[in-house]
């Protein structure tokens, strides 16, 4: 049909929009070793330096470079960017200058007004004059919180919700214009909004004719900004250049319009190895050639950012974009989905130095090829970048072309959506709950009025009840927030650029988290197993503990510490299940906090652990600092125990070992390091964050900066470069455990 | 079953002793008094908790899917020998579940509860504290003669055996020192190889705790690049 099509093997995806199909009858599996991988070219050294000076010149000045404050962010609003026009291989930039942001008000423009400010900058009045004009998600949502929502959100009970900027956690099949080209896409779609229109309508259906009729607009703008670059992206790409350059168009068109939490790439090395492969064995491109396009355009999505402000940028620190990208994984036919690309993409962290994006996630399964597992390990070993997904438990749900939005969200690429919410702290329940519905900190009634812990020795059965009675009014009150906030979003701020790159058909999830999980179940251990004692302030208001022996801690794969903590999240998804959501998405929960674990611990009061007000909670489901002392393997057991189906959203754990822990020589360890991932996704865990480096090494790199300028670590779920973390972020994650065992 | 050990500790992520990941059970009590002991809490033989080997067993069972192929237990100690017995129940026991055995040890007496260790021990990493008889006697308290005969018995046993020895600072880190230690290692059939370790001082704490002096605490510890000086002159 299409000549560029021409050397590939037929399939459906030549009749209906099928990526996975295209790849299944394409793509070559590698079972083969690194030796093939070739270094940085002469060229990628030139432009790799450039964008260095500015990676430094964005430091100095605070950690933003510059900011357009005239031009609302779209597709083709600034004039075309280069980083360094005449080496560049893969063009695009959001605005017309290297790592320039833009603004983007239409997720609130409170925020954006504020981001400006806190860099030194103004918005222009032009656009402030044109937001009076304008309902922001923002304004939306804040039109129809009540009161309940509104004291939820400034307690802290519920923390970090989409609803002053833009929710994310959406992949685009950024794949498809690729392979099809913009105007069969818009083809198809003008088909599924004809076939829509010709049926019974209500408000559902034209609300999905309205947005079919933006997915085609913006379609249309996609191909506007490529030609504004000189391309014309009408057709599918004839060649492995022009097949990453139409898929990093289609990327950059959805950052340029959504400034989401979360913009993963999706699962695109192996697609584009497809298309590596057909020319190097036409002899277009050499392997060097290659590797010179990943480079680049690999360069190209480190240089991708948003306007945030200090709030935001205390829940997900670091400047995080998740651009993640899915590695590997097996098919369902049993073949590997490794490819030669797969090792390119991990190769840039060599031929680019380590860095935080895109976020690297390597889908494993007890099947990958060795020669892959060991290079992972290495990888791991050597940059600290890696994140590691199961496949075999996350395969059987979504099939074998899922990616991973943010950190740890599996969704079909194309056929899935997600309502990204943030998550509920589960220790402020606890409390709330001994307190009859007040905040601890600030004694505010939050949650209705209603029976409080009288006694003076907490008894674990009575802690449960309470629990019992205030854990409806917590998942009431969160999925009602939700339901406003991503009706609001697709009214006010709705995702044309990615949603036109799904199915018309999609299915949507609900995503809720919770944080503070050890904290829970080292409290409700310290209730069962140890003798809690109450102090109450002069309201009588329970602030403090005072716990007396011992009690099994999470962390230390005792099921009497561990059950607690899987048991409370099965409650808390059971009560969520039962209020209905949004477009009837799909309820589904993470146990993932980001670095919002440093926020969540400042706003809650003292536990019945030990834990005093103010302090840290651990990030996601790590058990709490220090307090996993029976190794690394117990930690991760203790971890392993919540199961996936209930937390289908994930379930974040970070690991650091110290590298003389795993092993005497690095071969020794990388074999190891891959041993302990086959261990622990062997017993259907989720995720492990991998970071190899000892407490030291952090130390000196908080003291010394300069002396680590790349230094990257995985925090939770995501890369950061140290550098980019706040000194009080620093301190918490040096705080963590480091297992060793010398 | 009724034989119960005294175990100082466990730790669940165990790479440095032997062989792949290992889960390591550290046995209480050792009559040795190493100068550069790094686990003086597990001396004593008073102290520690009584675990059978079921018990023991159970534990093991629950980080098997990490121990892939080459993975597996390590008893060490303590010295893990002078409870040789139960831990010959509990390597048995091991091998019925298909996990593998590696014995940390500095050499004892040959006793038929030594034997029966042996028979199901996969694996011995076995100290050569000293090259020297004198030495032995001057700061381990037994002869030279004790560890030789332990592993003249491993020889007659099929367990791969790695031996170990730890370089300090002005005791044992001279050139001659070493080649001692390596003519003695090359008297062992099954040597898989010969680990340097590098004398640090991470028990200081351990020390302290105990109320006990650190008898090398105004002893360097040893860089790596004196183990890797001294593992060439090996080859």
């Amino acid at each position: 049909m299409f000549e560029q099509w021409k050397g590939f093997v037929s399939g459906n995806w030549k009749k209906r929009i099928d990526v996975r199909n295209f790849i299944q009858t394409n793509y070559k599996p590698y079972e083969g070793d690194e030796s093939f991988l070739c270094g940085p070219t002469e060229r990628t050294k030139i432009v790799y330096a450039k964008f260095d000076e500015l990676l430094k010149k964005e430091h100095e000045n605070g950690g933003v470079l510059d900011i357009d404050t005239e031009t609302v962010t779209s597709l083709t609003a600034y004039a075309p960017g280069y980083l360094d026009k005449e080496n560049e291989i893969i063009v695009g930039l959001q605005t017309d200058a290297p790592l320039r942001r833009g603004v983007n008000p239409f997720g609130g423009i409170n925020m954006t007004r504020k981001a400006c400010k806190a860099y030194g900058y103004q918005l222009s009045d032009k656009i402030e004059q044109e937001f009076t004009y304008r309902t922001t998600h923002n304004d939306g949502v804040f039109r129809v919180y009540n009161d309940e929502i509104r004291a939820a959100r400034h307690t802290g009970i519920i923390t970090g919700l989409p609803d002053a900027y833009g929710r994310g956690r959406i992949i685009g099949d950024y794949r498809r214009v690729a392979l099809y080209g913009i105007d069969k896409l818009i083809e198809e779609k003008q088909k599924d909004k004809a076939a829509l229109a010709a049926q019974d309508v209500t408000a559902e259906e034209i609300r999905r004719l309205e947005e079919l009729y933006q997915q085609i607009a913006f379609l249309g703008k996609l191909k506007e900004m490529a030609a504004m670059y000189g391309y014309d992206i009408s057709a599918p790409a004839k060649d492995s250049k022009e097949a990453v350059q139409w898929l990093y168009f289609a990327y950059l068109g959805a950052i340029k319009e959504q400034n989401g939490a979360a913009m993963s790439l999706g699962r695109v090395s192996t697609f584009l190895d497809i298309y590596f492969e057909r020319d190097l064995a036409n002899g277009v491109y050499t392997e060097e050639q290659i590797q010179e396009i990943v480079d680049d355009f690999v360069m190209k999505l480190r240089m991708a950012r948003h306007l945030r402000t200090p709030e935001y940028n205390e829940l997900f620190a670091g400047d995080p974009m998740w651009i993640t990208e899915a590695i590997g994984g097996m098919g369902e036919d049993g073949r590997t989905l490794v490819t030669k690309s797969s090792f390119r993409i991990l190769n840039t962290l060599y031929n680019l130095n380590p860095s935080a994006e895109p976020n690297m996630t390597v889908l494993w399964s007890q099947g990958l090829p060795h020669a892959f597992k060991r290079f992972a390990a290495k990888v791991s070993c050597d940059t600290d970048s890696i994140q590691y997904e199961n496949d075999d438990v996350m395969r059987p749900v979504y099939g074998d072309d899922y990616a991973i939005a943010c950190c740890v969200s599996a969704m079909r690429v194309g056929k899935d959506m997600q309502f990204f919410g943030a998550r509920a702290n589960l220790v402020k329940l606890l409390l709330m709950s001994l307190n009859g519905g007040r905040d601890e900190k600030s004694g505010m009634q939050v949650a209705p009025a209603g029976k409080k812990f009288e006694g003076e020795y907490l008894d674990y059965d009575t802690v449960i009840e309470l629990m019992n009675i205030y854990r409806p009014w917590l998942a009431k009150t969160y999925v009602k927030a939700m339901n406003m906030i991503h009706y609001m979003h697709d009214k006010y701020a709705y995702e044309k650029v990615q949603m036109a790159l799904h199915d018309s058909d999609v299915h949507r999830y609900m995503a809720f988290g919770v944080a503070g999980l050890s904290v829970l179940a080292d409290s409700l251990s310290a209730i069962k197993y140890a003798k809690v004692k109450v102090i109450r302030d002069d309201t009588g208001l329970i602030t403090d503990f005072v716990t007396e022996g011992e009690f099994p801690k999470y962390g230390n794969d005792d099921v009497r510490a561990d059950l607690i903590a899987k048991e409370q999240v099965g409650l808390f998804f059971e009560e969520l299940k039962k209020v209905p959501t949004y477009r009837n998405a799909e309820h589904t929960l993470s146990i993932l906090t980001i670095t919002s674990n440093v926020v969540y611990g400042k706003k809650t009061g003292n536990t019945p652990d030990g834990r005093r007000a103010g302090e840290p909670f651990a990030p996601g489901a790590n058990p709490m600092h220090g307090r996993d002392a029976s190794g690394a393997l117990a930690s991760l057991n203790s971890v392993a125990k919540l199961t996936y189906d209930v937390c289908k959203d994930g379930i974040s754990n970070t690991f650091c070992v110290v590298p003389q822990a795993l092993g005497g020589d690095d071969e020794t360890r990388y074999e190891n390091l891959s041993q302990v991932i086959d261990g622990y996704f062997g017993q259907n865990a989720q995720h492990i964050n991998i970071n190899v480096f000892d407490r030291e090494m952090l130390i000196d790199a908080s003291e010394h900066p300069e002396k680590y300028p790349n230094l990257t670590i995985r925090v939770s779920g995501y890369a950061v470069n140290f550098h980019k973390l706040s000194k009080e972020q620093q301190k918490e994650v040096i705080a963590r455990t480091f297992h060793c065992c010398m | 079953m009724s034989t119960v050990g005294k175990v100082h500790s466990f730790q669940s992520f165990g790479a440095v002793d032997g062989p792949g990941i290992r889960f390591v059970v550290f046995m209480q009590g050792c009559p040795y008094s190493c100068p550069y002991c790094h686990n003086p809490d597990t001396r004593p033989f008073s102290g520690g908790r009584e675990y059978t080997v079921d018990e023991i067993v159970a534990k093991a069972e629950r980080y098997k899917t990490y121990f892939g192929e080459k993975g597996g237990v390590t008893v060490s100690g303590g010295e893990p020998l002078m409870q040789a017995e139960f831990v010959a129940e509990l390597f048995e026991a091991l091998h019925e579940k298909g996990i593998t055995t590696a014995l940390d040890t500095a050499g004892v007496k040959v006793t038929d509860n030594v034997r029966r260790v042996l028979e199901s021990t996969d694996t011995v990493l076995c100290d050569i504290k000293f090259p020297t008889d004198e030495q032995y006697k001057q700061h381990i308290g037994i002869g030279i003669d004790t560890v030789k005969e332990f592993i003249a018995e491993c020889n007659k046993t099929d367990a791969d055996v790695v031996i170990r020895h730890v370089v300090v600072p002005g005791m044992t880190d001279s050139e001659e020192n070493i080649k001692a230690v390596a003519s003695l290692a090359s008297q062992v059939r099954n040597l898989t190889k010969i680990e340097l370790l590098p004398f640090r001082k991470l028990c200081v704490q351990k020390y302290n705790d105990l109320g006990l002096e650190f008898p090398l605490a105004d002893t360097p510890e040893c860089d790596a690049d004196t183990i890797e000086r001294l593992k060439k002159l090996m080859k």
